[in-house]
């Protein structure tokens, strides 16, 4: 008995002196959630060991959705992170509000240099205000990529297709050549059919430069190349050259693709290590451009995923805390860990050299990943494709996606469909505007 | 009878000021707030709001597809109350014939209850999933019978299954306690007259059941318009094109993901309204032919 009681008590002694020499903390909310979530956790207790000083306290949530949400519950409530991971669809509002410290101003405050020309322009310009300031960190980036089987290709005796001709063409080779392939497994997804799709066009989705000329911005998608577009895949899937695959129909494209089920499949970089990950024996794939319409040149692809935005209201400690983490960050080791570990490209130019003299990109499991790169800087960022800078955009991608899956069931044309998501897409666009009257988007 | 009444009143307030201050922080202030923010148009992150009046109201009562929400709503709410409702009465009258197995039949029936709506949703996402479920079996019968994901009224379909399952264990519990409180000695001179089983349940059971009825009717109505949320979340996200988008779903997603407060706060309202005005046609029009005994 007394010798337990001597070991609580040299525990409670041992407690006590941590906590007086315990570190500062920050809280850092991330919505990357599985293995990339815990990816991610790995990144804080990376910076905690090689801190005395400063701790990351990191939490994660299911999805970027969920954690802008608790976010702002808890900002309202006095108790936000310091640290918070957001998507762009959930910035224009936290933009808005100007409760955010910009990054690029913090690190000047507390003297840590940073070399922002060494980040890529194209990532870079999608962080920043419309005058250059950088208002967040860029950490997970990625771009939209078309995967394809190379076993199946070859079958079928074509090429990785260019243009968007070629492909159809491919598909009806595919076709040709094994009736009971699923050619194309489509998934709806307003990021790649109509974001990506008018960046690398170089049209725009909406007035004011995409938004970021003012706020009494509208959608013009439903008289662009995008119609053409959809109303392609829809014929697709109507001939049977493709075939919807969605989580609610019981496989998403990307098992679809990964389990040797669907010849191509469309979606981020960051799915190539989990599409390594869940490949079938035998599974022989790449990754390429995503195709363009014959005749038009290409421009470069808008960049996704989610930066690093630091909120205001915190304390002093807090911030140099945050400064550190986002130092460490951006140090060539940390973004090679993080590169390495998930399917996420280089932010920096440096690394991404420094990576390509390395070999990183010649062999697998990485062999593909710098197409997401080329894409990326195809061209230098325009006015139309440096972003969109547009209020509610959660709401308004969830009406074309609405829209589309009322299209593809065969409800109405595409045609329609845009057109209806157009107009109701507008409505939130001037509520937005509305709601943050006398203000303009930084 | 004495009646036992509080001289003091200081008293009687203090043992319910407890109760009173949790309705009040509960539920009378978010619903206030609720109130202030569909007249006005809330930012997110804090930094003020406008004074709009009605617009937020205006907005929403000029939507098509806000009435078409309504529309569904009720839909699932008379769906998923009249399958919930007739199946607890005809599992409760089972068992309180006592049928062989009644016993472990009669604990199996109340678990459902316990189970979370999500939960639910997810289970019943497996069972009717077109492609790798029970439901696959039917399709390779017949294809393309089933196909929740592209049909909204299968959709529609399997929303009200779900959420009707989860609420017959709660209705099971009042069904079989109401018929297990009317007197044995009624349905016994009932059965010397003659009478026999369907007639008795239908002359001396059912009547004597009415209020049970009534409540058990006017909990699952308000159910389905406020807790469908969990399901609907699970099975379809609202879809296919807004087949399932539920008011209270819709309440969600607009709030909490697309972050418009103001809409969203308005439509709480509209809901709260029509579950109040819901409940009180019950109670004036439905509950006089209900006689307590």
């Amino acid at each position: 008995m007394k010798h337990t009681l001597a070991i609580v008590a040299a525990a409670l002694l041992a407690t006590a002196g941590t906590a007086s020499a315990e570190k500062i903390k920050f809280e850092y909310w991330y919505g990357l959630s599985g293995d990339l979530g815990e990816t991610l956790a790995e990144t804080c207790n990376r910076f905690n060991a090689s801190q005395d000083t400063y701790e990351a306290v990191c939490v994660g949530y299911d999805g970027y959705e969920l954690v802008v949400q608790s976010a702002i519950a808890a900002f309202r409530a006095g108790k936000a992170p310091t640290i918070l991971q957001s998507f762009d669809a959930g910035t224009a509002d936290l933009m808005m509000s100007g409760e955010f410290y910009p990054v690029q101003k913090m690190m000047a405050d507390f003297n840590i240099e940073i070399d922002w020309d060494n980040y890529f322009p194209g990532i870079k310009n999608y962080y920043s205000s419309s005058r250059g300031e950088l208002f967040s960190m860029p950490f997970n980036s990625s771009t939209a990529v078309m995967y394809y089987n190379v076993a199946d290709l070859e079958k079928a005796g074509v090429k990785a297709p260019a243009t968007w001709e070629d492909f159809e063409a491919a598909l009806k080779a595919i076709k040709a050549a094994d009736p009971a392939k699923c050619a194309y497994g489509y998934e709806p997804s307003v990021w790649i059919d109509l974001e990506q799709f008018s960046a690398i066009h170089n049209i725009g989705i909406a007035t004011n430069n995409n938004g970021y000329d003012g706020m009494d911005t509208q959608f013009t998608y439903n008289t662009t190349l995008h119609v053409k577009h959809m109303e392609d895949i829809q014929r697709w899937i109507t001939d049977g050259l493709a075939e919807i695959k969605t989580a609610a129909t019981g496989m998403t494209s990307q098992d679809a693709f990964a389990q040797n089920i669907c010849a191509f499949y469309f979606g981020s970089i960051a799915s190539h290590s989990s599409v390594h990950l869940k490949g079938v024996e035998g599974l022989k794939w790449d990754v390429a451009m995503l195709p363009m319409t014959a005749g038009v040149e290409r421009h470069n692809s808008v960049v996704g995923g989610a930066s690093l935005w630091v909120l205001s209201g915190k304390s002093e400690d807090e911030y140099r805390g945050a400064a550190e983490y986002m130092k460490f960050l951006a140090t060539p080791e940390s973004e090679k860990w993080w590169v390495s570990n998930t399917g996420y490209i280089p932010v920096t130019k440096s690394a991404f050299e420094q990576l390509t003299a390395e070999g990183f990109y010649m062999a697998d499991p990485y062999k593909g990943r710098e197409v997401a790169l080329a894409s990326l800087t195809a061209t230098e960022p325009g006015p139309l494709t440096r972003g969109y800078r547009l209020g509610g955009m959660i709401q308004t991608r969830a009406e074309w996606a609405s829209e589309i899956q009322a299209a593809m069931a065969g409800q109405k044309t595409v045609q329609e469909a845009l057109d209806t998501a157009v107009e109701r897409s507008n409505a939130i666009l001037a509520k937005f505007a509305k709601t943050y009257s006398g203000k303009t988007l930084p | 009878m004495k009646r036992a009444v509080f001289n003091n009143n200081w008293v009687a307030a203090a043992m319910v000021a407890p109760q009173l201050l949790i309705i009040f922080i509960f539920f009378y202030w978010p619903t206030s707030q609720a109130l202030y923010w569909a007249f006005t148009l809330e930012q997110p992150w804090g930094g003020g709001n406008t004074w709009v009046g009605f617009d937020n109201f205006k907005a929403i009562l000029w939507d098509d597809l806000y009435w078409y929400s309504v529309q569904v709503s009720v839909i699932y709410a008379i769906g998923s109350t009249a399958l919930a409702v007739g199946m607890a009465l005809i599992l409760a009258v089972f068992v309180d014939r006592q049928l062989r197995g009644f016993k472990s039949y009669k604990i199996g029936m109340i678990w459902p209850y316990a189970i979370a709506a999500p939960a639910v949703g997810l289970a019943f996402r497996f069972i009717f999933n077109p492609g790798a479920g029970v439901m696959l079996y039917v399709n390779e019968v017949f294809p393309g019978a089933w196909n929740p994901n592209s049909n909204g009224s299968h959709a529609m379909m399997m929303v009200i299954i779900a959420g009707a399952w989860k609420q017959v264990a709660y209705n099971f519990i009042f069904f079989l306690a109401g018929l297990q409180s009317i007197p044995r000695s009624l349905l016994e001179a009932g059965a010397m007259d003659g009478a026999r089983v369907l007639r008795r349940m239908r002359d001396i059971q059912l009547p004597l059941l009415a209020p049970t009825f009534f409540f058990v009717l006017v909990i699952n109505i308000t159910d389905s318009f406020t807790d469908s949320f969990g399901i609907v979340d699970t099975m379809t996200g609202g879809g296919p094109a807004r087949a399932t988008n539920l008011m209270v779903f819709k309440i969600f997603n607009d709030g909490f993901q697309g972050l418009d407060y103001s809409g969203a706060a308005a439509q709480s309202i509209i809901l709260m309204f029509l579950v109040v005005a819901l409940t009180f046609v019950q109670f004036r029009y439905i509950e006089r032919k209900v006689h307590y005994t």
